[in-house]
């Protein structure tokens, strides 16, 4: 018997709902296509203050917080930028959180020495609004800008290399972590490729570091990103990250949150079409309709502006590794839902938001980035679609790009893609170039922009995706350029794409359509009878 | 092999705040005798409107009739003050993202030229100061040791702009595909048209929304604007 979010679509089935950028699309299924829906959001911690101070009292193998403090020491927090979550969540923040209950107990141990780095490591730097949502009011106007600021890694005085791993990855890290005496890193762990060592040797690193693991070689081998086991990037970063903790002394604390993304009057977007209230069928519809005549930013206002109700359901602190541990099990029972055998085509909608976009557009190399990217890989075990399989995705790929945070994108879409799509040539070639682009440098440093190489970084990881899948068709694109600059075909409408994916699908395809956000993961192991997961016939 | 990019940055409001009229008041202001200094001043008073007029029409022509008031200063007086000039006016008016911005291109291993309407030998200590390795600047005409009031040919202003970096290009082995142009303002806009990377720094509103509709980094170099 099938988990319950895994609904087969019968004849008497209603139309299911999905996204398409920041449109809802009521979508037609085949018969007996196997749709997966998120887990309902798990119950959350009841004081979440009391489970911090417990966590950095009780910490796994590790010495307790208090004990690791000296009056006059140094010390840094490192905290998660606001690419996590998605959308931001509803204040306080799980950070202002742990913030305020560190700082309190740095200050009673008479540790004056504090500075606190947002981990944005090639990330655009996080202006001063963002940064204040997250840390909140108190902590922002005490420590804001000084004490208070954003990773810089091209700053050439504030980078220092702490070593090379045994296969020759390079470590650079935020000088100030490197000469403190203590770092502690606040995370919030979204999905389970977040967190572990990927905070600190990533967060607090610049590219000399990103671009061993950043690259299309490596990106290839995750199977997948969201699972760390078969992660050839985890593997890279935790490498790094062991190399990083011999050399620091790191204290991290690990948070995760449920899957409560949409607050009580959007809830019913998580639900089972079919079971929906007739109140509910109402509020749908009106929504619909609401975003038909909304204008496109004040649609984009509306779904991330709005903060999300997460609630807390696990922190845990002390040695990076068994935190990480705990913490991404909890990931797992949040989102993981059993799938028992492979689909011929996997059908999705992609949302309007991706840790890249927070607060601006998603632009085509994001909505590439999302669909080979982030909802290929969100699997564990077998990949939901087969070998060679295809993939439909629904969304505008409008040509639009937000010219202060993506600038380097425009340039990666519009000067490199028609030039070439092969990943390698792009990172040998071009990746280069573009690292030392001074203009682009400068828009990092002092503005809000991505760092230049960002771009090939997004492209290399829809690099796994890509290599895996025969065939993408995207639904619904406004225009034919940027999908065939992203080597898709488009088709007007659901029932087109599937008659083009049954053309080169085995008779009576297996079907697997994703129902996100909220955001979830498939668990999928081999039908009774066909070989293990651990084959890898994939 | 490849050949070494160059940046080619305009100065003033790119790099500097200020304008081509605060270093020229400076040596109008500090004249031998406070007679000369009325004569200038008054001078400089009446082709005041022309100059108002010419920037609107002809960036070239206002920059020859501003630097028509040199008419007469010693060639002495003009090198001198210079010194003056960068140290008083213009050194305190660079931005503060200029001199990093400069060490960027050149740790990106570019050639950097300052091509800028200003007075050559203004410019030359502008240059020294933030490590660029050569400048194209504007030039008076001497003759009998003394000033004419005349801009040598070729003027750098306007369009005159893009010849200048493609000739200087051309000279020093520099591939315009590979070249960066920075500038804050429209009139700009031929010189960063030739170059495969154009830049608008601190642009003003046309340069803005050009840079908008042609996807050109915009970067700020003001103080106020880096810390937002």
């Amino acid at each position: 018997m099938s988990h319950p979010c895994l609904v087969t679509i019968d004849s008497r089935s209603a139309p299911r709902t999905m996204f398409s950028g920041d449109q809802l699309v009521d979508v037609d299924l085949p018969t007996g296509t196997r749709v997966l829906y998120t887990k309902p959001p798990m119950k959350p911690l009841k004081d979440v203050d009391a489970a911090i101070r417990y966590a950095i009292h009780h910490p796994e193998n590790s010495e307790p917080l208090y004990a690791l403090l000296k009056p006059g020491m140094k010390v840094t927090i490192a905290i998660d930028d606001i690419s996590l979550p998605l959308p931001p969540m509803r204040r306080p923040d799980i950070r202002e959180r742990v913030l305020t209950i560190v700082l309190d107990l740095l200050t009673d141990h008479g540790v004056d020495d504090v500075e606190m780095i947002i981990a944005t490591s090639v990330h655009r730097r996080m202006k001063a609004f963002e940064v204040r949502h997250m840390v909140g009011d108190r902590i922002f106007d005490k420590y804001w800008p000084d004490k208070l600021y954003n990773h810089d890694p091209e700053d050439p005085e504030g980078m220092v290399h702490i070593g090379t791993t045994e296969v020759g990855e390079e470590v650079e890290l935020s000088r100030r972590a490197v000469e403190s005496d203590l770092t502690i890193y606040v995370n919030l762990n979204l999905v389970p490729m977040d967190g572990g060592h990927k905070s600190v040797s990533v967060g607090l690193c610049g590219y000399r570091s990103l671009r061993a693991h950043h690259n299309p070689k490596v990106m290839r081998n995750c199977h997948s990103y969201m699972n760390p086991e078969t992660s050839e990037l985890n593997t890279s970063v935790t490498r790094m990250g062991r190399l990083t903790n011999e050399k620091l002394k790191v204290f991290t604390i690990e948070t995760a949150i449920n899957n409560n993304m949409f607050d009580r009057p959007l809830s019913f977007l998580a639900k089972n079409e079919d079971d929906l209230s007739a109140t509910e069928r109402v509020a749908l519809r009106t929504l619909k309709a609401t975003l038909e005549r909304t204008p496109q930013p004040a649609r984009q206002a509306i779904f991330q502006r709005v903060p999300s109700p997460y609630g807390v359901i696990a922190v845990h602190a002390g040695e990076t590794e068994a935190v990480h541990a705990k913490i991404i099990a909890k990931n797992f029972e949040q989102y993981c839902v059993p799938v028992q055998g492979q689909a011929d085509i996997l059908v999705s909608g992609v949302p309007y938001i991706s840790p890249y976009n927070v607060n601006s557009f998603l632009n085509p190399l994001l909505v590439q980035c999302m669909a080979s990217g982030y909802l290929f890989n969100l699997y564990k075990g077998l990949p939901m679609v087969k070998k060679g399989g295809t993939m439909i995705i629904m969304h505008p790929c409008t040509d639009l790009f937000d010219n202060e945070h993506h600038a380097p994108y425009i340039e990666f879409v519009h000067r490199l893609l028609p030039i070439t799509r092969d990943a390698v040539q792009l990172h040998k070639e071009f990746e280069p170039q573009f690292a030392k682009n001074p203009a682009y440098i400068e828009m990092f440093r002092t503005g809000h922009a991505y760092h230049p190489t960002h771009p090939f970084f997004m492209w290399y990881w829809g690099e796994a995706g890509r290599q895996h899948l025969g065939r993408m068709i995207v639904v619904g694109a406004d225009n034919e350029y940027i999908p065939k600059l992203m080597g898709w075909e488009t088709a007007r409408t659901m029932d087109e794409a599937l008659r083009m994916a049954k053309s080169s699908a085995p008779p009576d395809p297996d079907i697997l359509a994703l129902h996100m956000p909220p955001i979830g993961m498939a668990e999928v192991t081999a039908p009774a009878g066909r070989p293990p997961a651990s084959s890898r016939r994939w | 092999m490849a050949a070494m990019p160059a940046s080619y940055f305009d100065v003033d409001g790119t790099l500097v705040s200020t304008n081509l009229i605060p270093p020229t008041l400076y040596y109008l202001l500090n004249q031998p005798t406070p007679l000369h200094v009325m004569q200038k001043l008054g001078g400089a008073l009446l082709k005041a409107p022309t100059m108002a007029w010419a920037e609107l029409r002809d960036r070239r022509l206002f920059n020859e009739t501003l630097y028509s008031v040199f008419q007469g200063m010693s060639e002495d007086r003009l090198v001198t003050l210079a010194d003056d000039v960068f140290d008083r006016v213009v050194r305190p008016a660079i931005y503060p993202g200029a001199k990093d911005l400069v060490q960027t291109s050149i740790d990106s291993g570019h050639d950097v030229i300052l091509i800028s309407g200003s007075l050559d030998v203004v410019i030359e200590h502008v240059a020294k100061y933030l490590g660029a390795t050569g400048y194209i600047a504007n030039r008076l005409e001497v003759h009998n040791l003394r000033c004419t009031g005349k801009l040598l040919r070729p003027v750098v202003a306007g369009p005159n702009k893009a010849i200048l970096v493609r000739d200087h290009a051309r000279e020093n082995g520099h591939d315009l595909d590979e070249c960066f142009a920075y500038s804050d303002s429209y009139s700009d806009v031929p010189m960063l048209s030739i170059v495969r990377y154009p830049v608008a720094v601190n642009p003003d509103r046309r340069l803005t929304q050009l840079a908008k509709a042609y996807s050109w980094p915009t970067i700020s170099l003001d103080s106020a604007a880096r810390s937002a």
